[in-house]
């Protein structure tokens, strides 16, 4: 017998591994679902998936008889909205200050510690400071998604900058480079990928920071949707939003790696074959 | 060609001398080779003359002026690692130097200007044999290759001074062979004064002009960082190849 840290499953033995957990996880449900409605048909903890696929088809494609809308949709746009201004914003702010402060003795000394202090602040601590500040509507959760996730992005970036070998920015300068051109040309093209696996991490929360704020203050939006049916235990609704707001989530990572593969091609050089 | 002259130069770190008491006059087109025992400050040494660190004590002087206190194109420098950029093919790491010149706000070059870097870069990878791996990243190539990819990309900016900080260490004997050849030949050509940590004797006293030996005069057993190297050998070979190198110093002056 080889060790079992030796014996590796082959492609299609991979994919039945990985399918696995996947199927048990949802024959387990139809089962639990099942007897639970067997005893009580009444039972709305457990929808059956028959029950869950009508409350798809009211949620997604057909208009809401109040306001016209699509409701799936419609929440998905609001949510998608938010979730990407705050993330486009929060990395933006990191690119700006994560280089500024890893490559610019000054600017470190300035901010390091201040950011630091700053990334401790718990997000949802301050929630309540900025629907004051910056009103009930969209802005004041965009700007919890910023706050929530720009001062990990920022001290990642200007470690990795930290990181990089001091011999790249000597040499730079013996070629003639000015900071300026060290930034664009050295450091820029070599921590544009770490940036993108950094918002990848930091999808998970900034989800969390959107459905809370969407549960407290949103007349739209995922978090609101599943927060306001709560109050009916609409379970048929609740779980495929969950399942639609996990599936957005990977198809977003999934996107950013891949964008991250194509357009820095040097990461992968000299790794082998794949 | 720089002539570079050192006096009375004291470097220390917190806690340790690391150089006392240098003293040199090198002649411009000297090829100087700096060995030594481990730890004994001949990377610090080059990182003074690059003008990455500053001397405690002492000044170093370049044709005759102060060395200008941080790196630049005057002086180009191979490391022993990451002396490349691994974002970039072999071909874009050898025209940044003109790019960095030729486009101030982009440091990226375009049109006729990028077809003129391309065609210079690609003569000095014919120069150092890798005109083939053109379009290679620096990760796919083997440590000789990309030696041979940080010695052409210090040249185009056709430095004074050229610093190599133990360059050929994890060769084997033919390729470094090769690459002794490719660096006396440019040396030649393009009339460098150079310096070069090695720390095989026998490599310094084939390439070099002049042989520097580093090593402590004094040691405190108590206190090892009291006392500082210094240069206790200064050794004048290969002369017939270094009168080679002279006249050209003699009409100019
Ligand atoms: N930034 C630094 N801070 C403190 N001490 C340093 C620093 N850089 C080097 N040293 C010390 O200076 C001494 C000389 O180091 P250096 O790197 O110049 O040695 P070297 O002669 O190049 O050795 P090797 O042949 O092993 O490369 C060492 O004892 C080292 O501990
Ligand atoms: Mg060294």
């Amino acid at each position: 017998m080889r060790r079992v840290i030796n014996r590796r499953p082959g492609r299609g033995g991979f994919l039945f591994w990985s399918a696995l957990p996947f199927a048990i996880a949802a024959a387990g449900y139809a089962v639990a679902s099942a007897l639970r409605l067997a005893e009580n048909p009444g039972d709305r903890l457990l929808p059956p998936l028959s029950a869950m696929a009508d409350a798809v088809v009211r949620m997604g494609f057909t208009p809401d008889t109040r306001t016209g809308d699509y409701l799936l949709w419609a929440d998905t746009a609001a949510s998608l909205q938010r979730l990407g201004l705050g993330l486009g914003v929060a990395t933006a702010l990191a690119l700006l200050l994560g280089v500024a402060i890893g490559l610019i003795p000054y600017v470190r000394a300035g901010l390091s510690a201040f950011v630091a202090v700053l990334s401790m602040i718990p997000p949802m601590a301050v929630l309540p400071v900025l629907f004051i500040v910056f009103g009930l509507d969209e802005l004041s959760k965009v700007v919890l998604i910023v706050v929530g996730i720009a001062p990990f992005l920022i001290r990642d970036l200007s470690l990795r900058v930290e990181e990089m070998p001091r011999e790249q920015l000597i040499k730079a300068q013996t070629l003639g480079a000015s900071s300026w051109q060290i930034v664009l040309q050295v450091v820029l093209p070599q921590m544009l990928p770490r940036l993108i696996d950094a918002v990848r991490l930091s999808l998970g929360p900034a989800w969390l920071f959107l459905i809370s704020a969407e549960a407290i203050a949103a007349t739209e939006g995922l978090g609101y949707r599943i927060f306001l049916v709560r109050r009916y235990m609409a379970m048929d609704v609740i779980l495929p939003y969950v399942a639609w707001i996990t599936l957005l989530a990977f198809l977003s990572d999934t996107l950013l790696r891949l964008l991250s593969r194509s357009l820095f091609p040097w990461q992968r050089a000299g790794k082998g074959a794949s | 060609m720089s002539a570079v002259s050192v006096r009375d130069l004291w470097m220390e770190y917190p806690n340790q001398v690391v150089l006392e008491r240098l003293n040199l006059e090198i002649a411009a087109g000297s090829f100087c080779a700096l060995v030594g025992p481990s730890g004994c400050g001949k990377t610090t040494f080059l990182r003074l003359l690059l003008g990455e660190e500053r001397p405690t004590r002492g000044a170093i002087t370049v044709d005759g002026q102060p060395l200008v206190a941080e790196p630049g194109p005057g002086r180009g420098v191979v490391f022993q690692r990451y002396s490349v950029f691994p974002h970039r093919t072999v071909l874009e790491n050898v025209i940044m130097g003109r790019e960095f010149a030729g486009s101030r706000l982009l440091g990226r070059l375009f049109g006729a200007a990028r077809r003129a870097a391309i065609e210079e870069a690609e003569g000095w990878l014919e120069c150092v044999g890798l005109a083939a791996h053109r379009d290679k990243y620096p990760a796919e190539l083997s440590g000789g290759m990309q030696q041979r990819l940080a010695i052409a990309q210090a040249l185009i900016v056709k430095p004074r001074i050229l610093l190599l900080d133990e360059p050929f260490g994890a060769l084997d004997p033919g390729t470094r062979a090769q690459m002794h050849e490719l660096l006396l030949r440019l040396w030649r050509e393009e009339r460098m004064t150079v310096f070069m940590v090695t720390h095989d004797l026998k490599e310094g006293f084939t390439l070099a002009t002049r042989v520097l030996a580093f090593e402590k005069l004094r040691i405190d057993p108590t206190d090892p960082g009291r006392f500082g190297a210094t240069i206790t050998y200064d050794l004048k070979v290969n002369e017939e190849r270094a009168a080679e190198m002279a006249p050209p110093l003699a009409l100019s002056a």
